[in-house]
């Protein structure tokens, strides 16, 4: 089980909710990808995917993603069984 | 019954002012998307009340939103503009989409759609969904024809004024700032530049004497909605006209402004169905470019014969100490007997003319930072 955090900034998208627990399969690893992670979040949501991810598959410049509490850049990034992830609106322009 | 929409996007969302058929009476509706940037906020006139909106969301990125019904409902678009993946390290990503344009009466769910970084988008189903047009995007020239890093705006390099012939679908122009002006004639298949004549200040003059084919940074660029020979364009050096019944060479008749309002600005409109008039907003592009009314005393100059001579039109404006400018997407004319002008300003204000620019009333005065305003009749 994944714990998902969602920004304010995605409240048309999730109609307000602020945190999403994801049930994602990992059978041959502890752990799944943050891609994996915005998937779901995407297909809960659809269209918060490409909100969040542009089309060259790169986390958008103004949000911020953390596996823990470890800022990440990559979808490639691991998150574990039982780890939590954070989408936040980055703190661009103060 | 028959009313007037005035479509105005902002820095921080859009609103919309709704008229009666005379345009005596105003009422204003918004926020739509408060916080979002909507670089184009358009009506279609293929098909009264719909609507198209570009939305861009500093930390969401860009997205078009889509209304049937003038303005009542929004839906986002399921496939917003987006770059195809690159193998060769060249990928680009959409930051904003900066212009809408509706296509041809004949192809009534076309749209285009000009982005930053440049490219040119198109959609077959409404604007629902868009693919690139490879034809520009992927030209072999392309990379050569956006220029450097430094031939952009501030905020970004900007695909803009996507024109569609009215006369013709598969004839198609665009601006870039910058690139130029290009124009392609088989529905954006192939393109070819259309900067003969164009000054390109910001560059060193060429050895050889000869101009410079692309590069230049046309602002704003109209092709009349009739005459199709005749266009105009606001550019970074200058203001120009083409007919092209004469030649294919664009003349600087930004010359026949007095010296000290100079011929650079953003916006330049035209007139319904008189081809020899048009409006534009000079700003300060002198010194170190303040884009600024010039002295702090906003005014338009019009012209009535093609820009052989202009006339100032600033009588409701203030006089003195206003410094605001007015932007490329930001001056708009409606099709009454009597043309509206409207434009909207980099302080917030929207203005109109019901009497062809003579004299100008404040219609809302507190909105932020204008971007771009649009007006339809609907029926």
């Amino acid at each position: 089980m994944i714990r998902v955090f969602l920004p304010t900034q995605l409240d048309e998208y999730t109609g307000g909710e602020r945190e999403l627990l994801l049930d994602l399969p990992a059978p041959d690893a502890a752990a799944v990808t943050l891609a994996e992670v915005i998937a779901a979040v995407d297909a809960r949501y659809r269209g918060a995917g490409f909100r969040l991810v542009d089309e060259q598959g790169n986390i958008r410049r103004h949000i911020a993603m953390f596996v823990g509490e470890t800022m990440v850049r990559s979808l490639a990034a691991q998150v574990p069984d039982g780890g939590r992830v954070q989408i936040v609106g980055a703190l661009s322009g103060g | 019954m028959t009313r007037h929409l005035i479509l105005v996007g902002t820095r921080k969302g859009a609103w919309t002012l709704t008229g009666d058929a005379q345009r005596r009476h105003w009422q204003i509706s918004g926020p739509q998307h408060l916080g979002a940037v909507i670089s184009h906020y358009v009506a279609d006139p293929r098909r009264p009340g719909r609507l198209r909106m570009s939305v861009g969301s500093g930390h969401l990125g860009p997205s078009v939103f889509l209304s049937e019904d003038a303005g009542a409902t929004w839906v986002e678009a399921q496939m917003p503009p987006a770059f195809s993946p690159a193998p060769d390290g060249t990928a680009r990503s959409v930051d904003h989409v900066f212009w809408l344009t509706p296509g041809h009466a004949s192809t009534p769910h076309v749209w285009y759609a000009g982005t930053s970084p440049q490219g040119l988008f198109k959609s077959v189903d409404g604007g629902n969904t868009w693919r690139e047009v490879l034809g520009f995007n992927h030209h072999p020239d392309f990379l050569q024809w956006r220029g450097g890093d430094k031939d952009g705006t501030p905020d970004g390099a900007k695909l803009h004024c996507v024109i569609v012939d009215h006369a013709d679908k598969n004839h198609l122009l665009l601006g870039m700032s910058g690139g130029g002006i290009f124009e392609s004639h088989d529905e954006g298949a192939s393109w070819h530049p259309l900067n003969q004549g164009v000054a390109m200040d910001f560059y060193p003059p060429k050895d050889d004497g000869s101009e410079y084919a692309f590069g230049h940074d046309p602002h704003c660029v109209v092709m009349h909605p009739v005459h199709a020979n005749r266009l105009y364009h606001q550019n970074h050096c200058g203001l120009y006209a083409l007919d092209r019944a004469q030649g294919e060479r664009w003349a600087r008749i930004g010359d026949n402004l007095p010296r000290e309002v100079g011929d650079i600005g953003f916006p330049i409109v035209g007139h319904p169905r008189d081809p020899d008039t048009f409006w534009v907003f000079p700003m300060d592009g002198s010194g170190q470019w303040p884009r600024t009314a010039p002295g702090g005393k906003p005014a338009v100059w019009c012209s009535r014969d093609g820009g052989n001579s202009f006339v100032k039109q600033n009588t409701g404006f203030p006089q003195e100490q206003a410094w605001w400018t007015v932007k490329r997407q930001c001056m708009a004319v409606d099709d009454a007997e009597q043309v509206g002008v409207y434009l909207g300003t980099t302080n917030g204000q929207l203005w109109a003319s019901f009497d062809e620019g003579a004299s100008w009333q404040g219609l809302a005065m507190d909105l932020p930072q204008i971007y771009s305003v649009e007006v339809v009749r609907l029926p």
